[in-house]
C-alpha cells in the first residue's frame, strides 16, 4: 500500500470574481523515506496542495474533490477532527519565513511543548524536557537556555531548526516543508537542507518539499513534480528531470536555477511573462502564451488543453509537443545553453 | 526596567509642567497679547454692576496685575508648599496640594476635584468593564463569522453608536428607560459606592451602558479589525497545522495577538476618561471631573481650569505609562531601555 | 407716606389669594391682619397662562420635599454677595431682610411689604433719612436674637467688595460713609454710625447721602438680611449662611447639592409672609438643562429655580402637548433684546442715519431670531410692560422694516446710497447670531452694509462690544446687547444702562445712550419721592432714548416655564417674572 497517495485532488475557491481553481486534478504517491519536490511558481497551487493534504481548507470556503490516501485513510471525506488529530503528530509542516509562522507572543520552547503536548499526555516538565532534546536535536546550541526564547531573539537559521524541531516533535511519518530555504541566505540555506536530509534518515519519513528553486530539491528529491496553473506538468524521478526534462516550462526552471559559477541576475533561459491568473486560465495548455515553442505544435496550445501522458518510465509530461521535438530541442538548443 | 520607570515618571513631571505652562500662557498670556488688561480679565469675576474700583480691587486680589511669570510661580509653590488664602474676615492655610481658590465659587480647587473624582471614577470603571467585555465579544464574533448576518447587524449598530454623541443617547435613554417606563435612575441620582453599593450601581447603570455603546461600538470595530488581521497570519495557520482544536487557536493564538493592540487602547481610553467623561457626565448631570470642567471653562474659572487641566494630564500620562510597560509584559517583542 | 398708604391698599386687595402678606401693614392695618391665612382660598386656577394671575393649585398643606434644580450654580448664597434675580427670589426663604415682595402672583408680586420690619420705612429728612422697627420675637437659627445691630453688620459687611464682588452696590453708592471706612474687615473700629444707627435693638435708620424715595426697593435688596457678626466668616459665609428665615441649610457642597429643613427658631407669628409649607428643600445644582426640563414634565423634580424657561427641545413638545401646555405659563420677563446703535462711529452720530437703521430692521425676523412669539414680545422700547412707568410707545413701525421711510431717513442723513458699519454679536449664542444675520440681511435692502464680528460671551462686554477704545478703533456701529431688572422699577432697570455717567473704561452694557437730556431725568427720578410721579420720570427717560434713535429694541423677553407636578400655590410674581419661591408646597 502506497503511505501518500494523491488521486485527482481538486481544490477550487469561489471568489467575487470567478471560480479560482488553485489546485486542479493533481495525482501522485509517495512512500515512507522518500522525498518529493513539488516546483513551480508562485501561485501554481503547490502550497495550496500542501494545506490541502494538511486538511487547512476544511471548514473554510474551499470546495475540495478527489481523494487524499494517508497510510490506508482517506483524509478528503475524513471529519475535520480526525484530520485535526493526525496534524502536527502523522503529518506535520514546515513553513516558509519563521519568523512570522512563529508566534512572537510565546517562547519557542511553548511551542515547542504546545505542539508536543496536543498528542502526548505528558506533564509540562516531560514536554519541556522534550522540547530542549528536540532544539539540540537540530543543532541549536545551548538548547535549555535558547528553549526559553522568543522566536524575534532567534537567527533567521536558528528560527527554521527550531520551527523544523516543532515539526517533528511527534516523530511525524509525512512532513510537508514549504520553501523552508527561502527566507534564508545561502550558506544558511545549505545547513538546513543537510539537516532535514539527515533527520528524515532518522525519522524515515515521507519528505515533500515544496519550492520555486529546482536548485533546493536538486539534491534532496527522490522525485520532483512541476506544477504549473494548478496542474502537474511534468514529473519524473529527479534524474530524470534534471538530466532529460521535457516539458518547456522545466526547461525555462532550470535555466533560472542560480549556479555557483555564473552571475545570479543572468537568466539562460528566461520564462516571458507572468504567471497565469487562477480565475481566468489560459484555454487549452495553460503555458501556451509563454511558450518559445507554441508555434510549433500548429496552434493546438491555444485550443485543447494537454493531457499527461508517460513518455518512458514513470517520467510524466503534459505537453503537445511530440516526444521526438521535445527531446530534439532539448538536446539541441536547451541543453548546450545550459552547460556553456 | 526600574531605570526605565524613573526615567519615564521625569518625563511625565516634565510634561505637566509645560501642560501646565500652556495652559497658563492660554489663559493669561495670549488674551494679553490680543489687548486684554488685567483689569478686564477681573471683570469677569465681578457682579454685572461692579464699579471700576471693584474691578482693580478684585485684579489685585487675584495677583492679575503681577507679571505672568510671578503668577505662575505663584500658582506652582501652592502646590508644593501651601498658600495663604485671605476670605475677608480673615486668612486661612490651604495646604500642599493647594491649587488656589475657585475665582468664581471661592471654593479651594484640590478639596473640590479629590470630590468629585470618585464619581468619574465610577462612572469610568463601570463603563469600561461593559465596554471591553461586550465590544470585545462582538467584535471577536463578527470577525469569526464574517459576512453573516451577526456580523452585518452588529457592525451597523456599531457604526450608529460610533456616530451618535452620548448627549443624545443619554437624552433618549433617561425618556424612555427612566422617563418613561422608570426602570433606570433619572438623571444626577448618583450614591457613592461606600454608602450603598446597590444604589451606586443602579443609579449609574444608565450612564455606564451609555457611555460603554460609545466605546464598545468603537471597540467592537477594532477587535474585528485585529481579529481579521491576525487569524490571517501565518503563525495562526501554524497553530492549526500543529493540530490545535480551533476554539485553542482563536483563544490562544488569534486573540492574544488581536488584543494587544486593544489593550493599548483601551489604557490610554481609560486614562482620557478618568479626566472627565464630559459628554456623559453632563447628559446625566453627574458632578465629575468632566461636568466640574465644563462649569469652569464656561465661567474661564482659571484655578478650576488649571487643577482639572493638571489631573486630567496627570491621569493621561500615567495611563500611557502603565500601558507602555503593560505592552512589554504583553508583547515580549518590546524592550524597555 | 403716600406710597406707603398704596402698598397698604394695594395688600388689602390680594386678601382673596388667601396670603398673608398684607399683615405686613403692621399695626396699622390690623383688619388686614385678621384676614390674612383665614380667608378661604381662591378656586385653583389651571390651563396654560393659568400662573400669570392666579394662584395655581393653592393648599395650605404643610410638609413633603420640594425638589429644585438649576443647571448651573448661581453666584453665592450669601445674600450680600449675589445679583441673581433667582438667588433674590429663593433665599427669602431662610434670610428675612427688612423689607420684601408681596408673594402673590402677577402684578401684585410686585408691591413691597415689611418683612423683618414692622412696616415700610419711614421717611425724613426729604428722604434722605430712613427708620425701620424691627419686629419683637426674631430669632437666628442658633436662638439667638435677632437686632438691628445684625442688620447694619450685614449691610455693612457686603460694602466689601473687595470680598464681596457680586452684589449691587446701591449702598455703598447711597449710603452715607465715613471717609475713613473701608471694610468692615479692615477697619473695623471706624465710626459708621454717620451712614447707619442703631438707637436700640430694633431700630435701624439709614442714613442717605443724597435723597431717594424708592428707599424700601433698597431695603429689600439681599443686603439687608441679618448677618450676626461673630458667625461671619467672610466669602466662608456662603458655606453656612446663618438662618433667620424658616429653613437653614442642612448641607451645603458648593456647585452640587443644598439642603434646607425647617429652622425651629423660626417663629410663624413674626412672619406674615411665609407660609413655610415644605419640610425641606433640595436643590440640586449643575442639572443638564434637556435632563431638568424632563425631570420636572415626570415629576421627579419640581421646579426649575433659573426660572428663564425651559430649554428648546422641551419648547416644541410643550407647543404640541395639550396636557404639558396645561401646565405652562408664559410670563414676559423684566428683560429686553436690543440693539445698542453706537454714535461714536460716523455716520452713525447722525441721527437719521440711526433712524434709519431702525427704519430698515426687520422687527418680526428679530423676534423670529430671539425664539419667536413664545419667546417675546415684538418691543417698542428699552424699558419693559412689566416697568411701572411703561408707556407704549410707536414712533417706529414694527412690521418687516419700512425701505420707503428708511431711505428718507438716509437721504436726510445725507448718505442716499447707504453706508457701511460692523455689528458685534455673542457668537456662541444662537439668538444673537441669528439677530445679527437678520440685521445684515434686512439693512442690505437700504444699501446699509454690515460687517458681522463675533466675540464669546464671557469677553463680550469687557474686552469687546463694552470696551469704548475698543469699539471706537473698530468702527462697532451695532452692537446685540440684552438687559433685566435688578428689581421691577425704573430705576432697577434703567439707571445701569442708560446713565452716561456710569461709562468706565470697559465691562459696559451701554455705550450708545450719551444723551445728556437723559441723564438730567435720571437724576429727577432719583430725587422725585411721589411713586407715580417718578415712574412717569422713567417713562419719559425710556421715551427719550427711543426719539434718539439710540438703540433698537427687539424684544421683551418671554419665558416658557412649566409648572411642577404635585406643586401647590405656584404663581408668577411681577416681582421677578418667575415662580415665587415663598409660598410654594408639596401635595
Amino acid at each position: 500500500m502506497t503511505f501518500l497517495q494523491l488521486k485527482d485532488l481538486k481544490i477550487h475557491f469561489p471568489t467575487d470574481d470567478g471560480l479560482v481553481k488553485s489546485v486542479d486534478g493533481l495525482s501522485f504517491d509517495l512512500e515512507r523515506g522518500k522525498t518529493l519536490g513539488i516546483v513551480g511558481e508562485s501561485g501554481s497551487g503547490k502550497s495550496v496542495t500542501s494545506l490541502g493534504i494538511l486538511g487547512l481548507h476544511k471548514g473554510g470556503r474551499a470546495k475540495i474533490s478527489g481523494e487524499v490516501w494517508l497510510d490506508g485513510e482517506e483524509l478528503v471525506s475524513a471529519s475535520p477532527e480526525h484530520v485535526r488529530s493526525l496534524r502536527g503528530k502523522k503529518m506535520s509542516m514546515i513553513f516558509q519565513d519563521p519568523l512570522s509562522a512563529m508566534h512572537p507572543y510565546y517562547t519557542v520552547g511553548d511551542q515547542i511543548i504546545e505542539a508536543y503536548r496536543i498528542h502526548n499526555k505528558v506533564s509540562k516538565k516531560v514536554a519541556k524536557k522534550h522540547a530542549i532534546d528536540m532544539l539540540g536535536r537540530v543543532g541549536i546550541p545551548q538548547p535549555d537556555r535558547r528553549v526559553d526564547s522568543y522566536p524575534h531573539e532567534f537567527s533567521g537559521g536558528m528560527r527554521q531548526r527550531a520551527m523544523i524541531a516543532m515539526s517533528l516533535s511527534c516523530d511525524p511519518e509525512l512532513l510537508i516543508a514549504d520553501e523552508p530555504t527561502t527566507a534564508l541566505d545561502v550558506t544558511v540555506q545549505a545547513q538546513i537542507l543537510d539537516l532535514m536530509r539527515d533527520l528524515q534518515r532518522d525519522f524515515n519519513a515521507a519528505l515533500i518539499i515544496i519550492t520555486h528553486d529546482l536548485g533546493v530539491v536538486a539534491e534532496l528529491s527522490d522525485d520532483i513534480l512541476v506544477m504549473y496553473g494548478g496542474k502537474c506538468i511534468e514529473y519524473g524521478a529527479a534524474d530524470d528531470i534534471f538530466e532529460r526534462p521535457e516539458h518547456p516550462y522545466t526547461w525555462g526552471l532550470l535555466g533560472s536555477m542560480p549556479r555557483l559559477d555564473r552571475e545570479v541576475t543572468e537568466r539562460l533561459l528566461p520564462i516571458k511573462g507572468t504567471p497565469p491568473s487562477l480565475i481566468n486560465v489560459p484555454s487549452g495548455c495553460a503555458f501556451h502564451p509563454r511558450c518559445a515553442f507554441e508555434p510549433r505544435n500548429g496552434g493546438k496550445g491555444r485550443t485543447l488543453v494537454p493531457d499527461l501522458v508517460e513518455t518512458e518510465g514513470g517520467h510524466l509530461v503534459r505537453c503537445h509537443l511530440s516526444r521526438e521535438e521535445r527531446r530534439d530541442i532539448w538536446a539541441t538548443e536547451i541543453k548546450p545553453k545550459l552547460e556553456s | 526596567m526600574v531605570t526605565y520607570i524613573i526615567r519615564r515618571l521625569i518625563g511625565a513631571l516634565a510634561m505637566l509642567f509645560i501642560v501646565s505652562a500652556v495652559t497658563f500662557s492660554i489663559f493669561f498670556v495670549v488674551p494679553r497679547l490680543a489687548g486684554v488688561t488685567a483689569d478686564d480679565i477681573a471683570n469677569r469675576y465681578v457682579g454685572r454692576a461692579a464699579t471700576a474700583e471693584t474691578v482693580v480691587a478684585v485684579a489685585e486680589k487675584l495677583g492679575l496685575h503681577d507679571p505672568v511669570v510671578v503668577q505662575y510661580g505663584r500658582w506652582v509653590k501652592g502646590i508644593f508648599v501651601g498658600a495663604d488664602y485671605d476670605y475677608g474676615s480673615g486668612v486661612e492655610f490651604c495646604p500642599a496640594p493647594c491649587f488656589g481658590y475657585s475665582f468664581v465659587t471661592k471654593q479651594p480647587v484640590w478639596p473640590d476635584l479629590m470630590d468629585r473624582l470618585p464619581v468619574t471614577l465610577s462612572l469610568a470603571a463601570g463603563a469600561s468593564i461593559i465596554w471591553l467585555i461586550v465590544g470585545v465579544s462582538v467584535g471577536v464574533l463578527s470577525a469569526l463569522r464574517r459576512g453573516s448576518i451577526f456580523d452585518r447587524g452588529a457592525m451597523i449598530i456599531a457604526l450608529a453608536g460610533v456616530s451618535l454623541p452620548p448627549f443624545f443617547t443619554g437624552l433618549v435613554a433617561l425618556s424612555i428607560l427612566s422617563y418613561g417606563l422608570g426602570i433606570t435612575a433619572p438623571g444626577g441620582a448618583y450614591v457613592p459606592l461606600s454608602e450603598d453599593p446597590v444604589q451606586w450601581a443602579y443609579s449609574l447603570i444608565l450612564p455606564w451602558l451609555t457611555l460603554a455603546f460609545l466605546n464598545a461600538a468603537a471597540y467592537a470595530r477594532l477587535t474585528r479589525a485585529g481579529m481579521l488581521d491576525t487569524m490571517g497570519e501565518d503563525y495562526i495557520r501554524t497553530a492549526r497545522a500543529k493540530g490545535l482544536k480551533e476554539r485553542v487557536v482563536i483563544g490562544k493564538h488569534g486573540l492574544r495577538a488581536a488584543l494587544t493592540p486593544i489593550v493599548t487602547i483601551f489604557g490610554l481610553d481609560v486614562g482620557i476618561l478618568i479626566g472627565g467623561a464630559i459628554l456623559t457626565e453632563n447628559a446625566f448631570s453627574l458632578q465629575g471631573l468632566g461636568k466640574y470642567a465644563t462649569t469652569a471653562i464656561a465661567a474661564q474659572d482659571l484655578p478650576k481650569i488649571m487643577g482639572f487641566t493638571m489631573l486630567a494630564a496627570f491621569f493621561i500620562v500615567v495611563a500611557n505609562l502603565i500601558v507602555d510597560l503593560l505592552y512589554a509584559v504583553v508583547d515580549p517583542r518590546v524592550r524597555l531601555s | 407716606m403716600k406710597k406707603k398708604a398704596l402698598v397698604v391698599s394695594a395688600a388689602g386687595a390680594v386678601l382673596a389669594l388667601a396670603l398673608s402678606a398684607c399683615g405686613g401693614g403692621g399695626t396699622e392695618t390690623p383688619a388686614a391682619e385678621g384676614g390674612g391665612t383665614s380667608a378661604p382660598a381662591a378656586a385653583g386656577a389651571a390651563g396654560f397662562n393659568a400662573g400669570l394671575e392666579n394662584v395655581t393649585n393653592p393648599s395650605d398643606k404643610k410638609g413633603g420635599t420640594l425638589k429644585m434644580a438649576v443647571t448651573e450654580d448661581w453666584d453665592s448664597v450669601d445674600p450680600g454677595d449675589t445679583y441673581y434675580g433667582m438667588s433674590w427670589n429663593l433665599l427669602r426663604i431662610y434670610g428675612r431682610p427688612l423689607v420684601t415682595y408681596n408673594p402673590a402672583p402677577g402684578a401684585k408680586g410686585r408691591e413691597l411689604v415689611p418683612d423683618l420690619a414692622e412696616s415700610l420705612g419711614q421717611m425724613s429728612d426729604e428722604g434722605k433719612t430712613w427708620t425701620y422697627k424691627l419686629r419683637a420675637g426674631l430669632k437666628f437659627e442658633d436662638g439667638s436674637p435677632i437686632t438691628s445691630k445684625d442688620v447694619k453688620y450685614a449691610v455693612l459687611r457686603q460694602l466689601d467688595k473687595k470680598t464681596f464682588v457680586n452684589g449691587p452696590t446701591y449702598f455703598n453708592d447711597w449710603l452715607d460713609l465715613p471717609k475713613d471706612f473701608e471694610s468692615v474687615y479692615t477697619t473695623p473700629d471706624v465710626n459708621t454710625d454717620s451712614a447707619i444707627e442703631t438707637p436700640d435693638d430694633s431700630t435701624i435708620v439709614f442714613h442717605l447721602n443724597k435723597p431717594y424715595a424708592g428707599f424700601d426697593n433698597f431695603a429689600a435688596l439681599p443686603a439687608t438680611v441679618p448677618v450676626p457678626q461673630a458667625k461671619d466668616t467672610g466669602i466662608k459665609y456662603r458655606d453656612h449662611v446663618i438662618a433667620s428665615g424658616p429653613y437653614k441649610f442642612e448641607t451645603v457642597e458648593a456647585g452640587k447639592t443644598y439642603t434646607l429643613v425647617r429652622n425651629e427658631q423660626w417663629d410663624q407669628a413674626t412672619d406674615p409672609v411665609r407660609k413655610a409649607l415644605p419640610d425641606k428643600y433640595e436643590i440640586s445644582l449643575g442639572v443638564e438643562g434637556n435632563d431638568l426640563d424632563n425631570r420636572i414634565i415626570a415629576g421627579d423634580l419640581h421646579v426649575d429655580i433659573a426660572g428663564s424657561g425651559v430649554q428648546p427641545a422641551a419648547l416644541g413638545t410643550i407647543q404640541t402637548t395639550p396636557e404639558l401646555k396645561e401646565r405652562a405659563d408664559n410670563p414676559v420677563a423684566a428683560r429686553t433684546w436690543y440693539i445698542s446703535i453706537l454714535g461714536d462711529v460716523p455716520p452713525l452720530d447722525n441721527i437719521e442715519c440711526r433712524k434709519a437703521v431702525i427704519l430698515a430692521s426687520d422687527r418680526v425676523g428679530l423676534q423670529n431670531a430671539y425664539g419667536g412669539q413664545l419667546a417675546g414680545d415684538i418691543a417698542t422700547s428699552l424699558m419693559p410692560p412689566s416697568i411701572g412707568g411703561w408707556k407704549k410707545l410707536d414712533l417706529f413701525p414694527t412690521a418687516s422694516g419700512d425701505e420707503a421711510k428708511a431711505k428718507e431717513a438716509l437721504t436726510a442723513c445725507g448718505q442716499p446710497n447707504g453706508f457701511e458699519t460692523t455689528m458685534t454679536f455673542r457668537a456662541d449664542r444662537p439668538k444673537e447670531v441669528a439677530a445679527a444675520e437678520s440685521m445684515q440681511q434686512a439693512l442690505a435692502k437700504v444699501g446699509i452694509k454690515l460687517t458681522l464680528k463675533g466675540f464669546p460671551t464671557s469677553e463680550y462686554f469687557t474686552a469687546y462690544a463694552g470696551k469704548p477704545a475698543y469699539t471706537k478703533a473698530n468702527g462697532i456701529g451695532l452692537a446685540t446687547n440684552g438687559w433685566g431688572a435688578d428689581w421691577n422699577d425704573g430705576f432697577g432697570f434703567l439707571s445701569q444702562i442708560i446713565d452716561s455717567r456710569t461709562i468706565r473704561e470697559a465691562g459696559n452694557y451701554n455705550l450708545s445712550i450719551k444723551d445728556p437730556a437723559v441723564d438730567a431725568l435720571v437724576d429727577q427720578a432719583f430725587a422725585e419721592q411721589d411713586t407715580a410721579a417718578r415712574d412717569a420720570i422713567w417713562g419719559q427717560a425710556d421715551q427719550k432714548v427711543m426719539e434718539g434713535a439710540y438703540v433698537l429694541p427687539a424684544v421683551y423677553a418671554k419665558g416658557l416655564l412649566i409648572r411642577g407636578k404635585g406643586v401647590t400655590n405656584q404663581f408668577i410674581t411681577g416681582a421677578f417674572d418667575m415662580y415665587d419661591y415663598l409660598a410654594l408646597g408639596v401635595q
